[in-house]
């Protein structure tokens, strides 16, 4: 009776769905490797932090134009776009929709885009802590938060008149 | 200088990044950041108090500074003092820096819940919103205690700004995920379901985040939340002509949580809406734009995730499959790599297997002309997955001709499922052996242990498929380089079977030894020994050979070898050949018994490697089926246990014959004749990772409950923690009811950790499988977990607790879990006599240095013993009168917590073991169940009646038994679970 071992293999799919977020870091890099952005949506210590940096970058530099978007990458799937130097790559669970992420990578561009007009790496890493207010308007928890861009440029906007 | 730092920017810092930007080494770097940090300090210290835009300024600098991979072991004051200015900026650049930095120093975090909870009663929305996103992006347990009680508020409040709603609920979710236990819904459950109907686009999609989450966790309590999303899923802005596509897709993923609507209605709409996702992918593209197409395939692929979950719209999911063909071709590869993907799942539905099938040669193309390697590899698991008997052999030869020139990364993989396709698709026996012995030739380096040790388990186990084993072997053999794999097989089964041969002059016994031994030296050590105890058995097989073997066993070479093992062989060996008769050199050298029944060793491999989530349970029931079949079904199983006891009463001298270490368990019980050999070959083994204990893990063939004390447990790892177990959980009791009426789900988790539970009993005897998953991407170290009983019940439960993890296979190692990675631990028990308190369960372990060290109530309660007993009325009746003395008694009213739906009454009353009787009862409303509790000691007859008062929201439960103490118990147990 007790002996039946296949059993456990039902729950272990009840059990293993570990999510304790969908996006695990969002990262922004550039062909040579220096981050633009990395936020972080769950614990990591600093070590881990750069090791992860890297390994994404040794990763997903190496594919080209007929790679897909997405890599497995540890656990998790790194789903990643690259526009002209820079890679913005989403860290998510493997079983999350790929291509909402693959688009909300896009939409989190084209306000970056319109915000800085015309943006360029310059301009992330002279703005560093303004990124970080666009993505806390787009992204939170680790979840999507707002994506309409009439929305999150209104926002952003009413902020920058702010002192 | 890029447009918008004019004007509102930091000029100084502008200047500073410039600076650094102009650097022309690290050096240089270092320098000109030293001399920032200087300056700042000075500035800081200085006695002249610096204003806001001054401390703002710094503060980014430091912050930029720490970005560029520095350490700041300053500022940290400033930066809080900036929280609370009045003006944006400058808060902003202080909640930014406490965010970013706060991994480091968390001695932060309580500097600031006073700065936070002023912005949040603040009522400024761009103030509300900052304090609420630096919780969220810290979420540490300190705030959940200081704002879980406030945030809910906010959420649900009618005068709150919409963008405040959408940061609140996420939140809210970080909080919950961070402390479950602190975030308590209850009262606010309904209104935030409700807010899937705001008018605010944003606000439900952060809210939809939340409710599944939180629906995951109750679904009962948020099944309201169903007919709304599928109201919602059907009204709308747009991202390139699609409307709301990440809404639609968050909207179709909470749907997942929960079964096809049960509400015509409802169920109808949301079908409509799914056929309209289908028709919508057949229409002409609205734009050319990729984002147009991925807006819309993004929405799609949900849905039929969705489709695929429900698996019971036959139409609908072969319209998916359909859908997802025309995929196949498409010239995107992101959509052909995400068909592949989705038509793995579509093939394990009976609906769409057919199908699925449909394809297979555009995905055999695929596997053969796709670029991206990850590609290649969703084309070969969609093949493993849509492979049944009419496609068997098409596809596992395709896959071995794949092989020849496959990527490194992924051959072991596809070794494995050619290995596991073979074996669930044999018909004839010979294919299946073919197939195997191919697989090595072509990637021998890549055969794991498992799966040469199934081909044997299969041969011994399948005496019509000896004979052609034994000469395809002898012929792959011949090869003139063949791989070691190939001479272990090869040794094993020509020394089992090589008699079926022997009839041939051309493999004749010499001819057999020769071209065996020809290989010898060519081998490692653990072959060499397998090699060594064939030749043992050649000289039982065919007695002319003997004085050949014996040759080769005296020379220097194997009698005088450095390594001990091979040398104690080849000297018992020899000993055991000149003194033995034949008889007794007949009974040892005995062909090999028949493997138990089990689930296959490369199944589980496959399992191991994939994760445990990978192999389908339609897969492993297949599997362990047609494995049945193959291994020649259970009654073999059965001979072979007779066999052993038989030999476990004829104790023989031969037995330390090869001076074994202590073998498993089931060797040790059985120090006869005919485990000899088992030992001999387990001997082998052990060398290389233990062939015996492979197949035979020692913790699952002990089929008895030994009664061991609590914490003697001897397989627990060493207690390398010394500190003392944890008190229980304070959460624990309420884990403990949670699985009153039920034996399976999630028992515990937070953050690092998750422990799944499935249980089973019968009569007296339980058997309870934990699942310790861990959830980070760092190991457990020193992972420990002790059970232990609390006074009176030691003496009436006894544990065995064998710790055993999924990989059965893996040498003893430091009781680590792999970040990610799944353990299981198995629990036995017996229930002596009856008892109130829970078994405790004490885990500790080491993550990231840090010790964690806690304990929880193990689900077992008196009703798990229960056998349900059916009665009639009159008999229920009479025995309710019999149990009349008022200590057999115990009565308790109470108020409904959860809904009075009948159904879910009877549910959790049939969850709690006893016989719902039907018709027993004069008022229909209520309910009675009888069932008696087994103990080893006594049995304890139990009655129950359930009165329900749908007005007054009350139950009244009465249980009646012949011991006060069960009723007593029950009465508490069951008061806690309506």
């Amino acid at each position: 009776m007790l002996g039946d071992h296949s059993n456990y293999l039902v729950l272990v799919q009840v059990v293993l769905p570990l999510s304790p977020v969908q996006i695990r870091f969002i990262l922004i890099q550039n062909r040579a490797g220096k981050t633009r952005l990395a936020k972080w949506y769950m614990q990591f210590d600093d070590d881990e932090k750069q090791k992860l940096i890297e390994e994404v970058h040794a990763v997903v530099t190496v594919r080209d134009a007929k790679h897909t978007n997405f890599v497995e990458f540890r656990n998790f799937k790194i789903i990643y776009r690259r526009y002209a130097g820079l890679y913005f790559c989403i860290c998510v669970d493997v079983t999350d929709n790929n291509l909402a992420y693959l688009e909300a990578i896009h939409n989190f561009v084209e306000v970056l885009n319109e915000y800085f007009h015309n943006v360029c790496e310059l301009d992330l890493v002279f703005n560093f802590y303004k990124v970080y207010t666009v993505v806390d308007e787009m992204f939170l928890a680790g979840e999507i938060r707002e994506t309409s861009q009439t929305k999150v440029l209104k926002q952003l906007l009413m902020l920058q008149s702010l002192e | 200088m890029p447009a918008v730092s004019k004007g509102d920017g930091m000029r100084g810092l502008a200047v500073f990044i410039s600076d650094i930007r102009n650097c022309k080494s690290k050096e240089a770097e270092i320098k000109r950041i030293n001399k920032e940090l200087a300056n700042i300090r000075s500035k800081f210290k200085g006695d002249k108090a610096l204003d806001g835009y001054s401390k703002k300024k710094y503060v980014c600098k430091l912050l930029f500074i720490f970005l560029l991979g520095h350490d700041i072991d300053f500022g940290h004051m400033e930066a809080v003092n900036l929280l609370s200015s009045n003006k944006y900026t400058e808060k902003q650049i202080g909640y930014l820096f406490i965010s970013v930095l706060v991994n480091s120093n968390s001695e932060l975090i309580r500097l600031i819940n006073n700065a936070i909870k002023n912005d949040l009663s603040s009522r400024n929305p761009t103030f509300m919103c900052l304090a609420l996103h630096c919780i969220a992006n810290v979420g540490s347990r300190e705030m959940a205690e200081a704002f879980a009680g406030e945030i809910p508020r906010i959420l649900v409040a009618g005068d709150t700004m919409d963008s405040v709603k959408q940061s609140a609920a996420l939140c809210l979710l970080r909080l919950y995920k961070t402390s479950p236990d602190l975030v308590l819904m209850g009262e606010w459950t309904s209104r935030v379901v409700h807010l899937l109907n705001d008018q605010h686009m944003g606000v439900v999609t952060a809210a939809i985040s939340l409710i599944t989450c939180l629906s995951q966790k109750n679904p009962d309590e948020f099944k309201t939340c169903v007919s709304l999303a599928v109201s919602r899923l059907s009204r709308d802005y747009t991202y390139y002509f699609v409307p709301a596509p990440w809404l639609s897709c968050k909207l179709l993923r909470l749907l997942q949580c929960y079964p096809p609507p049960e509400d015509g209605a409802v169920k109808g709409r949301l079908v409509e809406c799914l056929e309209t996702i289908l028709n919508k992918a057949q229409e002409p593209p609205k734009s050319k734009k990729v984002q147009h197409s991925n807006a819309k395939n993004a929405i799609l692929f949900e849905a039929i995730s969705l489709i695929i979950h429900y698996d019971s719209e036959p139409n609908l999911l072969v319209r998916a499959c359909n859908q997802l063909g025309q995929f196949l071709q498409h010239r995107e590869t992101n959509l052909r790599y995400l068909a592949l993907e989705s038509m793995c799942t579509l093939a394990s539905s009976e609906f769409s297997h057919e199908a699925v099938k449909t394809h297979i040669e555009t995905v055999i193309n695929a596997l053969k002309t796709e670029r991206d390697v990850s590609v290649r590899q969703r084309a070969a698991d969609l093949l493993y997955a849509m492979c049944d008997r009419s496609n068997a052999k098409q596809i596992v030869a395709e896959m071995l001709s794949y092989l020849e020139t496959a990527d490194y990364s992924i051959r072991e993989e596809m070794v494995l499922k050619v290995a596991i396709l073979a074996e669930k698709y044999a018909v004839d026996y010979s294919w299946y052996v073919d197939t195997i012995l191919n697989l090595i030739r072509i990637a021998g380096d890549y055969v794991s242990e498992e799966v040469w040790y199934r081909v044997i388990q299969i041969v011994i186990n399948r005496d019509d498929v000896q004979g052609y084993a034994a000469k395809t072997v002898f012929e792959a053999l011949q090869a003139p380089a063949c791989h070691e794999n190939m001479v272990k097989v090869g040794g094993y089964i020509l020394g089992e079977f090589g008699n079926l041969i022997a009839g041939d002059p051309r493999s004749s016994p010499l001819v057999q030894f020769n071209l065996l031994h020809s290989k010898f030296h060519l081998c490692s050590v653990p072959t060499r020994a397998l090699l060594l105890s064939a030749y043992i058995k050649f000289i039982n097989l065919f007695p002319e050979t003997k004085s050949t073997i014996q040759e080769v066993l005296r020379s220097d070479s194997q009698i005088r070898n450095s390594d001990v093992e091979l040398q104690q062989r080849a000297v018992e060996y020899l000993k055991l050949s000149s003194i033995a008769s034949t008889d007794v050199l007949a009974t040892v050298l005995e062909e090999m018994p028949p493997f138990p029944e089990r689930e296959s060793s490369i199944l589980a491999k496959l399992k191991k490697k994939k994760g445990p989530g990978a192999v389908s349970v339609n897969e492993l029931e297949e599997g362990k089926r047609e494995g049945g079949e193959l291994n020649g079904g259970g009654e073999r199983g059965a001979d072979n246990s007779n066999m052993a006891a038989s030999n476990a009463s004829t104790p023989s001298p031969s037995a330390d014959l090869l001076g074994l270490r202590a073998g498993p368990p089931v060797n040790a019980a059985a120090p006869s004749a005919g485990s000899l050999l088992v030992d001999v070959f387990s001997e082998a083994g052990a060398n290389d990772d233990g062939f015996l204990r492979d197949l035979e893990p020692p913790t699952e063939s002990s089929d008895s409950l030994l009664a061991e004390g609590p914490g003697d447990s001897d397989s627990a790892p060493p207690s390398v923690v010394s500190e003392d177990p944890a008190a229980p959980l304070p959460e624990s009791n309420e884990l403990l009811n949670k699985f009153v009426c039920k034996n399976n789900g999630v028992l515990f988790e937070n953050q690092l950790l998750q422990i799944g539970i499935k249980s089973e009993y019968r009569q007296n005897l339980g058997r309870m499988y934990l699942f310790y998953g861990n959830k980070t991407s760092v190991q457990f170290l020193t992972f420990t977990t002790t059970v232990t009983c609390p006074g009176e019940l030691q003496s009436h439960i006894l544990f065995m607790c064998t710790f055993k993890k999924l990989n059965v296979q893996a040498k003893p190692v430091e009781p680590l879990i792999e970040g990610g990675a799944q353990v299981q631990q198995v629990i036995n028990i017996e229930c002596l006599g009856d008892f109130c308190d829970a078994p405790l369960l004490n885990i500790k372990f080491r993550y990231g240095g840090a010790l964690q060290n806690f304990s929880l109530k193990l689900p077992v309660t008196i009703n798990k013993f229960f056998q349900p007993t059916e009665m009639a009325s009159n008999d229920f009746f009479q025995r309710w009168k019999q149990l009349s003395q008022p200590q057999q008694e115990a009565q308790k009213i109470f108020k409904a917590s959860h809904g009075m739906d009948t159904e879910v009454i009877k549910a959790k009353l049939l969850g709690l073991g006893m016989a719902l009787l039907e018709n027993v009862d004069p008022n229909p409303e209520n309910f009675v169940c009888a069932g008696v509790i087994q103990t080893k000691a006594q049995q304890v007859g139990s009655l129950l009646r359930l009165e329900p008062n749908s007005q007054a929201q009350m139950y009244r439960l009465t249980v009646r038994s012949s011991k006060d103490t069960v009723s007593q118990r029950l009465c508490e147990l069951l008061a806690e679970q309506f």
